[in-house]
Formats: C-alpha cells, structure tokens, sequence
C-alpha cells in the first residue's frame, strides 16, 4: 500500500461490504416488504406451526425445497409441481425454508400432491414402505409401538394407528403416530399453493 | 512503536530479533487457537462421515434422534466452518499479523478470552443442532446464544489483530496483511447483520444467501489466500511477481466477491433484477480469480521442483491451484443454463467441498506445517506422515469432488427430464455418493495421520530433529 493510507483502506474495505449488503438486502428487503400475502394464502395454524418446528428440528430442508420454477427454467411445471411461487407466498414464513437441495422432491404443493394423512404418516416411519428405493431415514421417535390389537380399540383412547405394511411394521406391535407426528403432518397437509396468484403485480 | 526489544546476536539485523519477538509472543495464542480447530477437524469429519453413510444405508442409526442426517448435516458444516476454519483462521491471522508488522502480539488477553468464548459458542451450538435446537437457517443454526458467544469471539479476535497492525514496525503494508485486515473487519460486522432478528419469507432467504456466500468471501477466502500469498514467497525465497496485480486482485475482489450470494436463489421466488445482478457479479469474479491465478503461478514459475520438497509448499500450492478452479466453477455455476442443472444437485456439494477443502483447508494444513516449528521450537518429527497426509488427503478430496461433480450433474440432467419419474435421480446417485463416502474415510484417515503428528508437535515427543521436514536432501534448493 503505497500510495494510500490505512485509513483509506478501512473506509474502502468498509464501503465495499456495505455496497453489496445495500444491493443485496436492504434495496429488495424494501422492494419486498410492500407485497402482501396472495388473498388465497392462510395464515399457519398452532398445530402447523408445531409440526413446522418438527421439520426445522428434523433438518428436512437439507433434502427438500419449498420453490418451484417456473416453465422455461427445470421442468418443475411438467412434473406438476405448481404454478411458479412467488414472494408473497411466503410472508408468514419464519424462518423461511426455500431449501436449496432436491436430494428429495420439492415440497412446495406436497399437501396437493399428496393428501393422505395415512401415506405421510407411513412415510414418515419408514420411507421404504411407500416410496421403495427411497434414501430418506426413517424417523421412527415420532411413533410409538403398541400391542396388537383391534383398531378401534386405540381409537377410543383417541390414538392413531398407522397403517403400516406388514414387512415394515415390529412383529405383534401396532405403530401408533405421536402428536408430534400428526402436526408435522399437518404442516405437511398445510403445503399447498395451489390458489392463483392474480393479485400479484 | 519501540524498536528497543534487542535480542543478543541480532544487533546487526533487527527483522530477526522481531521476527524471534512475534513469534514468542504469538506462541500460546496460535497455540491454544490451532489446537482447537483441530480437535473440530475431527468431530467435523466424523460428523461428515456419516452424513455421507446416511446416503448409502438410510437406516443406518436411523432411531436415533440426534444422529439423523438433517442433524448431522448441520453439525457437520457449522463444525467445520465455525470450529475447524474459523478458529484455524484466528491462529493463522495472529501469527501472520505479527510477523508481518514485526511486533509483537497485542492485547494477548483478549485472544484467550476469545479463544474460550469460540470454543464454548461452536460446542453450544453443534449440541444444540444434535439436540434439535436448530435455528433452521442455513449456515446460521446455532441458536441466539451461540452466535452470540462467537460474535463476541470474533469482536475479541479482531481488537486484537487491529491493536498489533496499530504497533506495527513496518511502512509497507504486505498483501497477505491487506486480506486479513479487512476479513477481520469485514467478518464480524456480516455476522451481526445476519443475525439480526428481524428477516422473514423470502428478504430472509435473501439475507441468507448473501450472508453464506459472504462468510467465504469475507473469512474463509482472505484466510487461504493470505496464506498463499506469505508461504508462496516465503518458502522459494522470491518477492510476489507483481504488486499491481495484487493490488488489482485485492480491489476486484472486494468489490464484486459480496455481491454474488443471491446466485443460491437463481430461479426462485425473488426479484429477477437482484438474480441477475448476482450472476453478473458471479462472472466479473473471473477478474480477481485470474489476476490471482497469474500473480502465484509467475511466482511459482521455475520453482514448481520444490514442491517435492517443502510440505508448506505442496499443501498451499495445491490449495491455490484448487482456488483457481473453484472460482472460475463458481462463475460458470451461476449461468443460468448451467445452473438450471446443477442447482438442487449434489454438484454444489462437489463445488462447496472443492472450495472450503481442496482450497480453504489445504492451506491451512500448509500454514499450519510453517508455523507449528516457529512456536513449539521443535521440528515435524516425521515427515514421511507428512506425506502420508498429504496423498490421503489430495487423493480422498478429489474423489469426492470428482464423484459429487460427476453425480450430481447426472442428477441434473435426469430432475431435468420429466420422462423420468423424480425417484430415478435419487437411484442414479448412489453410486455416486458410495464414492463420496470412500473418499470420506480416505480424507479421515489422512486426517488421523495429522492429529497425530500435530500431537506430537504439541508435547515435542517424537523423533528430535534438526533440520525442517524437507521430504528429501534439498540443500541445493534452500538456503
């Protein structure tokens, strides 16, 4: 350095940094900040909430997005994932989970596409069972074992019994989901952006 | 600034006896600091392993809650960025700033104090991700708590490095200095900003991403090519090639390299002005690349025998070359047709791994092979584990860049191609990230092979030897 002072460079160094966080942040945050959520977007329930606190726990954005392309750009449009999302789909999420990995498909419609309580449920016990040559782990604390017994019994008690194929399931047990299996679950349910966008500029 | 610390026999030559005084006093901090980072080096590595196995045998540990992959993953990457790297880069800086201010180390208070706060905020946090406690964001997991104990660190960390640039003896400031200076400026204010509580929908993701690729631009890429900048010189006993190229190379890359985080977003739900402008950022990194490139090699240049000799240089030298490569994949990476492929695939793994391990960490080990020597006075005991290190390490990273790359734009092409189901660019993989993890416990091994001889440095056990680890007679190259 020279030619010029130190203090110089600390202004520059700071003035660089600065550059890019106005450009990069701040300018889009206020660009951003005046789009409302879309009219066909619903505010999380508590019980979304939680299970959207189970799958931040459980780190399912490290295999899953929760943003679709649009056409033109990956063919997430001919796989039927949804219409392109956009930033007012988004408002009430904290953290956001956009996800930058498709180890495992994108889940930004996942509760359209795949709306049975049961199938995530079984899924979400062993991956196997419903999606063979799968290579997502199973996470089975969020279920219990029980004994044997006839459904209905369990449904009394207010329990949920998951249908889990014969192969998958612990000899002479019942797998039974746990609350917490239910509102991730629920969240799971909850993803799903299929309403239009029109109101968007 | 005193220039009275005179040390018997160095009257004729004072850069000695301030050379002797920095290292002295640097000693116990860059001590305390490098052991640290590798103790993370190994939990960091293991933590990787088996996120790697996870891939192979998805049930593999499957009912434990704390070792399942979305938890490991994140233990993996905060581990190794904010324990091994981070704390690898503090030992590097306060070595470096001193020697090259020739003074000694100020403020050396501070340093420990950090060293603590560090350590503690990066083991908070790592249990708190195992214990389901993540924040969700990533490369920001580490609860409130923990980040704020590194925040407080790096506060600490930089005082200190300032206080001693402050003290320095020397008018002209060296390039490595430059880097280090405004990395430890710039890391601490980025950090803050990040973790500002008040980011939602996609601003957050936005922040994010401008944040993850900033902690490369701002700590982990200043770190390697301060490096690369002193050990290249230093070890072939040749000035830097061109001064204005650096000067160049250190402007360009201020300017441009904090503009590219959004490029993780291309494609998704933001303003297609901010995409762009990434991207546009992301391809002028070619300027700072390649000036950097043509600076080390015309270094380099008539001197590549060496590197059969010095390990400092073998480690750094590749960790340069591999900067090259890294940045000029990253710029293609942010094209749009390229990164309609690559995005969402195991590619970027390969691109991140290529960056933070074939870059970042190999010279790092370098610097670590220079400086352990100065400190604990007593030479690498073994160098033929040196070696051993090295080609484990060298070959382990680039079987794994080479299988993530290689599998992952395949995964690519086949999430690309709605004739094929989605499962189909899961199976497609898995050879693939059987490769990876081959190469996880190759690089383990290598691993295992430096812990060792870095323990051996700390209690001075081992073979005592004279002369520096040259891997053969090299008299004739080193004076």
């Amino acid at each position: 350095m020279m030619f010029i002072r130190a203090y110089v460079f600390f202004l520059g160094v700071l003035a660089t940094l600065f550059l890019g966080w106005a450009a990069l942040t701040f300018i889009p945050g206020i660009q951003i900040k005046e789009i409302k959520p879309l009219p066909g977007l619903k505010p999380y329930t508590e019980q979304e909430l939680r299970g959207r606190a189970i799958y931040i726990r459980e780190g399912c954005v490290y295999c899953h997005s929760q943003q679709t392309r649009p056409e033109g750009f990956g063919v997430d449009q001919r796989r039927g994932w949804g219409r392109p999302s956009v930033p007012g789909d988004y408002v009430y999420d904290r953290p956001h989970l956009l996800g930058t990995m498709r180890t495992g498909p994108d889940l930004f419609n996942i509760g359209a596409r795949q709306p049975s309580e049961d199938w995530h449920l079984i899924h979400l016990y062993n991956p196997r069972a419903t999606s063979p040559g799968s290579i997502m782990p199973p996470y089975p604390w969020l279920f219990e074992e029980a004994e044997e017994a006839p459904e209905e019994f369990y449904r009394m008690q207010g329990k949920r019994v998951v249908p889990v194929p014969e192969q998958f399931k612990p000899k002479g047990k019942v797998v039974i989901a746990t609350q917490e299996a239910l509102d991730l679950v629920a969240y799971l349910l909850s993803l799903n952006h299929t309403y239009p966008v029109k109101a968007e500029r | 600034m005193k220039s009275d610390h005179s040390i018997p026999g160095t009257e004729e030559a004072p850069e000695l006896s301030y050379r002797i005084l920095s290292d002295t006093s640097s000693s116990a901090p860059v001590i305390v600091f490098f052991t640290s980072a590798v103790v993370w080096l190994l939990v960091g590595t293991v933590f990787g392993l088996i996120a790697s196995f996870k891939f192979n045998f998805p049930d593999w540990l499957g009912n434990i809650p704390a070792l399942t992959f979305g938890r490991v993953r994140p233990a993996h990457l905060n581990s190794v960025i904010y324990g091994w790297a981070s704390l690898g880069i503090a030992g590097l800086y306060v070595w470096l700033t001193a020697r090259l201010c020739q003074t000694e180390v100020h403020w050396r208070r501070l340093l420990y104090i950090s060293a603590i706060l560090w350590n503690a905020g990066v083991l908070y946090g790592v249990v708190s991700i195992l214990g389901g406690h993540s924040q969700g964001i990533e490369w920001l997991e580490f609860p409130k708590g923990a980040q704020t104990l590194i925040a407080m660190a790096s506060v600490l960390l930089s005082l200190s490095i300032l206080r001693t640039f402050y003290g320095r003896r020397v008018k002209h400031i060296y390039v490595s200095l430059w880097y280090i200076l405004a990395s430890v400026i710039w890391f601490p204010i980025l950090y803050v900003i990040a973790n500002l509580p008040f980011y939602s929908g996609v601003t957050q993701a936005a922040v994010n991403w401008w944040y993850a690729h900033n902690l490369l631009t701002v700590w982990v890429t200043p770190a390697g090519l301060a490096a690369a900048y002193y050990f290249i010189p230093k070890v072939i006993g040749r000035p830097i090639h061109s001064y204005y190229l650096s000067l160049l190379g250190f402007w360009s890359f201020a300017l441009f390299y904090n503009w590219n985080g959004i490029h993780h977003l291309i494609g998704g739900p933001l303003p297609t002005w901010l995409i762009s402008v990434s991207i546009v950022a992301s391809v002028l990194m070619f300027i700072p690349v390649i000036t950097v490139a043509i600076n080390h090699h015309m270094t380099m240049v008539g001197h590549f025998g060496k590197l059969r000799y010095s390990p400092t240089l073998r480690f750094v030298v590749f960790g340069a070359m591999c900067y090259t490569a890294v940045s000029f994949q990253g710029s293609i990476q942010a094209l749009r047709s390229f990164n309609e492929i690559t995005h969402f695939t195991h590619y970027t793994v390969g691109h991140a791994h290529l960056g933070l391990y074939a870059f970042f960490t190999m010279s790092i080990f370098g610097a670590i092979y220079y400086i352990m020597p100065r400190l604990t006075k007593w030479e690498w005991p073994y160098p033929v584990l040196i070696k051993f290190h090295f080609w484990l390490v060298a070959l382990g990273i680039t079987l794994y860049v080479i299988s993530m790359t290689v599998g992952g734009f395949i995964q690519g092409l086949y999430m690309n191609d709605p004739s094929h189901p989605f499962m189909d660019s899961v199976q497609v993989t898995k050879p693939y990230l059987m490769a990876r993890s081959v190469a996880g416990v190759v690089i383990l091994i290598g691993h295992l092979f430096f812990i060792y001889l870095f323990y051996l440095m700390i209690k001075r056990k081992g073979v005592k030897r004279v002369t520096p680890p040259w891997y053969e007679k090299a008299e004739e190259y080193v004076r």
